[in-house]
């Protein structure tokens, strides 16, 4: 009895310091907020200061792009509430389409096509008179990767890609994709079927989203990719460029040939057209009903005006300019 | 045919001590318990190892009272921090009334019907329902039908629904741990069913009671997927309050930087992981000390 109200005392202790600790840092957090809140706003300066509030969900893909405009924004308008989810680009679009949520984050354009037992998102949207812009904000290259000590994947057509991915495949060696391999078991790592980088790669890889074998090791967290690949001289996986360059000592990107010969991923080959067809782009999708208020409609203009400072820091590639001017104009036009 | 008979010779007798051999397997026995306490004390060791060394560097009072930020080094988990406690208080404040209401009929007052037997199996198998279920529920009903939306009230209830039957359980073992010589004695001096229950079986089964619904609350505050599903957020810069949309928890903040890239998200991600270890520990700790002041003057 004594032992264990002693033990009782020393956690009542412990609790009373941590209690306090955290009290002392509530009283401290507002200075301390405004200490770091930095100036790099241009022309953010709005008259008078905006209030409400901006939900955003959608790809978690977009997200680190989203957080850091959301981040700088707020700093700038510390009236208005932003949050953003990440419940994935389909699961966005469904509360999107339900008016639970302002904007949408995208990894891949809204679906339009009905199919026979389920309607299109688009159609989704439109049947509860929600209507939206499709903005796009930036580029993000689909990697091809296999293993540091892989010595023969360096360059890889899209025709091979599709034997190796397409459903039904057989390949389960690599010599099966071209007899300079060598004969050795090819371990695959992919996303899963939830994720809209399966969706965009099963596109145009394998001619159909959602078009792939299923005998691969799937995973939707991008990192246990990374991981798996890292860990098999044989492996080979796809996901996002963010997750390459992070992790270059241990992994390494295939040149994709398209048919005008190989192209590593990178930016400046993003941006000059040339890596094809796994460059894709991102988007926004803000609602033209909450475009009304003005602290979404701020909110989107800061988003179009600043986002080419965030894509680097967060692992990805700028739009090219005429997506984003394109944007801006469709913004504009639907403000007047 | 006299080679089938019995073997008369040769069999074992009566008797045998064979005090080595029952030795042998006692102490292969106590083995097999330490080893199997030992596995599970290296993993746990191993978890605390890795959380520790990549998450406390980042622990600083910053971090504490920071909010989320693209860059690791800035960001902050205030708003998950309140919103876990939040939204953990508001769960016991939910599911404690109700939970017990539950268990006190059930235990104490409804008659052993086949009706009775099925909701008690019911409750039981409700228990082991995934929790993800939870939060579709919890999305259709609380979020959407009772206009609640993506606020912590909505996903409170939700975890409140989740934890009601551990709730349930728990206090029903408690009540039945009470001996019935309890009961017996309370009806002898004359006391109604209701005098029993609130002067003499509450009491003795309280310690049990409150140590199952503080645990049921750590449970509820380690779920990230059914809150998820309710709609909470990941970027979240202020203090969230109950009925106003927008607020996030730790296992949230800790999946969504988990699931990052860079290797400095996994850093703070492991620190948050921490501070969530930390919190568990503090009501863990309160339930240790409820139970001892509880049964000091218990004694049957």
């Amino acid at each position: 009895m004594t032992t264990s109200r002693t033990r009782g005392l020393a956690l009542l202790a412990t609790a009373a310091f941590v209690i306090a600790a955290c009290g002392g840092g509530a009283a401290t957090a507002p200075t301390s907020g405004a200490t770091t809140a930095p100036t790099m706003t241009p022309g953010a300066t709005a008259a008078a200061p905006l209030s409400g509030a901006v939900n955003i969900d959608g790809s978690s893909t977009v997200y680190p792009i989203t957080e850091a405009v959301a981040e700088e924004f707020q700093k700038a308008n510390s009236g208005v509430k932003v949050t953003v989810a990440f419940a994935g680009t389909g699961g966005g679009f469904k509360r999107f389409c339900n008016n639970e949520t302002d904007m949408n984050d995208a990894s891949r354009p809204i679906k339009t096509a009905d199919t026979a037992d389920a309607k299109s998102e688009a159609t989704l949207c439109k049947d509860a008179g929600v209507s939206y812009l499709e903005l796009g904000i930036a580029t993000d290259a689909l990697s091809v990767v296999v293993n540091k000590n892989n010595t023969w994947a360096t360059c890889l057509t899209t025709a091979q890609l599709k034997l190796m991915w397409d459903q039904g495949s057989t390949v389960s060696t690599w010599n099966q994709v071209d007899p300079m391999f060598p004969a050795e078991p090819i371990k695959l790592f992919g996303p899963g079927p939830d994720s809209g980088t399966f969706d965009y790669f099963t596109e145009v890889i394998n001619g159909k989203a959602k078009q792939s074998r299923s005998d691969y090791t799937p995973s939707e967290d991008d990192n246990a990719l990374v991981t798996g690949v890292a860990g098999d001289k044989d492996a080979l996986g796809y996901f996002g460029f963010a997750y390459l360059e992070e992790n270059l000592d241990k992994i390494k990107a295939v040149a994709i040939d398209s048919g005008k010969g190989c192209v590593e991923p990178s930016a400046a080959n993003v941006n000059n057209g040339t890596y094809k067809p796994l460059a894709r782009p991102l988007f926004i999708y803000p609602s033209t009903r909450a475009l009304l208020r003005p602290e979404v409609a701020a909110f989107v203009r800061y988003y179009l005006d600043n986002v080419n400072t965030f894509v680097d820091e967060t692992g990805y590639i700028e739009a090219q300019p005429d997506v984003l001017a394109k944007s801006k104009a469709a913004l504009e036009a639907a403000l007047k | 045919m006299s080679t089938a008979s019995p073997p008369a010779v040769g069999a074992r007798p009566r008797f045998e001590p064979q005090i080595a051999r029952r030795k042998l397997a006692g102490t292969s026995f106590l083995g097999a318990c330490m080893a199997a306490i030992g596995l599970l004390l290296l993993a746990l060791v191993l978890l605390l190892y890795d959380v520790i060394t990549k998450g406390l560097p980042y622990i600083d009072l910053d971090f504490i009272t920071g909010t989320p930020s693209r860059r690791p080094e800035q960001a902050g988990i205030l708003p998950a921090l309140v919103g876990s406690i939040e939204i953990g208080l508001m769960v016991g404040a939910i599911s404690f009334p109700l939970g017990v209401a539950a268990a006190i009929y059930l235990e104490e007052y409804a008659a052993n019907t086949l009706f009775n037997r099925i909701l008690r199996t019911n409750i039981s198998n409700l228990a082991g329902v995934p929790s993800i279920v939870y939060g579709i529920f919890g999305l259709a009903l609380f979020a959407r039908a009772l206009q609640l939306g993506r606020s912590p009230i909505a996903a409170a209830l939700t975890l409140a629904l989740l934890i009601m039957p551990v709730v349930i359980i728990a206090t029903m073992e408690a009540l039945r741990s009470v001996p019935d010589s309890q009961r017996e004695g309370a009806y002898a001096l004359g006391a109604t069913r209701w005098q029993m229950v609130r002067r003499s079986i509450l009491p003795a089964a309280a310690p049990g009671i409150m140590t199952g619904i503080i645990l049921a609350m750590a449970r509820a505050i380690g779920e990230a997927a059914p809150i998820i599903v309710v709609g909470a957020a990941s970027f979240v810069t202020f203090l969230p309050t109950p009925f106003q949309e927008g607020f996030t928890v730790l296992p949230i903040q800790v999946y969504q930087w988990a699931s990052r890239p860079q290797d400095a998200f996994h850093g703070i991600a492991a620190a948050a992981i921490l501070v969530l270890l930390v919190l568990m520990l503090l009501l863990n700790g309160l339930a240790i000390i409820v139970r001892a002041r509880l049964s000091r003057h218990l004694q049957w």
